[in-house]
């Protein structure tokens, strides 16, 4: 109970502990055979870490790390596009901070602004906007990248720009979307989970009935979670209660913040810029249909796609994915087949200073999670 | 970038474009209420939203936002928003 010190309230969290080893217990959870639970958001990944709790729930319990961080699933050919259009001439090109340092064919965006591509992280796509009131004579791009929280952050941005009638302003869209890549991980048959906590901030924006299908097709229970060290284990526990009872249903956990049907403007103004694209590449994943979004045809004066001529938009563009840079395991660390330590370049070619992989990039991705964390846990062991 | 950080609404600063001023652990940022706001924005003032990229998503109480801040500053996302708004600045700036 080392770590107890550290939540806020140590007696809840104990008492949680002790429910949550009853429920492993009764439903005979062992370590050599656990219940297994996917955190999607990398953000949970990050807080599970950072507080040791899957050090501190049953070994019966095993958290299993889903695709919901951005930048980890970011594919080279998404960095190698980005600096495409940077190198253009007069191109001011944005982006938020987390994706300067995923690495790319050609290197990451940082190296590119080290050769001289105007290259600047912004905070909000809105201080992109801005840099193209305050510069007419130059092309910014922003990057859009991110999930359903980041989403309707560009999409009101650029019916902002549509509505002061900005010329000089674009979106390079890489938007991805949460639910369809949880399909494809049940699809598998490999694939052995047992319930999913959901994520916080993006349910926020869509409510909680996109993961009824998990529910619904697929027989497993998720409960959409806070970050609060305290908001996980009490969803690890709404889990194992929907299992121990033989229900599956999507449960809030964090109704004080995720309204059931979520935010209607955000989605509103989602579903008014942006259409699905038929499949979108996700590192590690590859091709998954429906699960990126695209500018519609009504924006396109807003879309680089159409602007550059480059990424999905671009005629001959290679159709397959690009295979994995040689000795990297992203992709089965990704799919959860292998933990970040079992891949060969973990702290050696790759570390959060020289990543290899994007799981490294991110303090939300798994590799750096357990880089991070890892070497504090060792010493204390 | 993923999630959302506790600001306060304290001024308006442009009602048609409904773009207000948040402050978030001290430090003061243009934000949009687009997402959040019913009636007239300056019904908002002094109450708490999660903001995310320059949005605010989501109206919570002042208890809630100072759990959530607590949080994020354990995992370090407090800091690295601030640092990702003064890096918004600069860029503005023309300092990269
Ligand atoms: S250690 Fe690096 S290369 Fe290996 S899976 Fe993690 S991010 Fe990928």
């Amino acid at each position: 109970m080392k770590y107890a010190a550290e939540f806020r309230d140590p007696t809840a969290a104990r008492a949680l502990l002790a429910r949550i080893a009853a429920r492993a217990e009764g439903l005979g959870a062992t370590r050599a055979r656990p219940i297994r639970i996917m955190e999607i958001c990398g953000g949970h990944t990050h807080a599970i870490f950072r507080y040791g709790l899957d050090r501190l729930v049953h070994e019966g319990i095993e958290f299993i790390h889903g695709p919901g961080c951005p930048v980890c699933v970011l594919p080279m050919a998404r960095v190698d596009e980005c600096i495409e259009i940077a190198e253009r001439p007069g191109v001011i090109f944005t982006t938020f901070g987390d994706a300067m340092r995923v690495p790319g064919r050609r290197g990451s965006l940082i190296a590119a602004r080290a050769r001289g591509a105007d290259i600047r992280m912004v905070y909000s796509p809105l201080d992109a906007l801005e840099l193209a009131r305050r510069n007419p004579a130059h092309e910014v791009v922003f990057f859009g990248l991110g999930f359903e929280t980041t989403t309707p952050s560009t999409a009101l941005t650029i019916q902002a720009a549509a509505r002061e009638g900005i010329g000089n302003f674009s979106v390079f869209c890489n938007h991805i979307t949460v639910p369809e890549p949880i399909r494809v991980l049940l699809e598998d048959p490999h694939m052995v989970l047992d319930g999913f906590i959901g994520p916080g901030h993006v349910s926020m924006v869509i409510g909680i009935h996109p993961y009824d299908f998990i529910a619904q097709d697929f027989g497993k229970p998720i409960v959409v979670a806070g970050f609060e060290p305290l908001d996980l284990l009490q969803s690890v526990l709404m889990v194992l209660d929907q299992i121990a009872e033989g229900r599956a249903a999507v449960e809030n956990q964090y109704a004080r913040v995720v309204p059931e049907r979520g935010n209607p403007v955000s989605l509103a103004a989602m579903a008014d810029v942006y259409e699905r694209r038929p499949s979108f590449e996700w590192r590690g994943l590859g091709e998954i249909d429906a699960s990126g979004l695209r500018i519609r045809p009504a924006y396109a004066a807003f879309d680089a796609e159409a602007k550059f001529g480059v990424g999905y938009g671009a005629p001959g563009r290679p159709a397959a994915p690009e295979p994995e840079a040689e000795g990297c395991a992203c992709g089965a660390v990704m799919t959860g087949r292998m933990k970040p330590p079992a891949c060969p370049a973990f702290g050696r070619g790759c570390t959060p200073e020289t990543p290899l992989g994007a799981l490294m990039v991110s303090s939300e991705g798994a590799c750096a999670a357990y880089w991070q964390y890892g070497g504090a846990r060792a010493a204390a062991e | 970038m993923c999630l959302g950080i506790p600001g306060q609404i304290v001024a308006i600063s442009d009602a048609a474009r409904l773009m207000a001023v948040a402050e978030v652990s001290g430090v003061r940022r243009e934000v949009s209420l687009a997402p959040v706001v019913e009636g007239a924005p300056e019904d908002l003032l002094g109450r708490w939203a999660l903001i995310h990229v320059g949005f605010a998503m989501s109206l919570i109480d002042a208890e809630e936002a100072a759990r959530t801040l607590a949080a994020l500053r354990d995992l370090g996302e407090a800091q690295e928003t601030l640092e990702a708004m003064a890096a918004g600045q600069a860029a503005l700036e023309g300092r990269a």
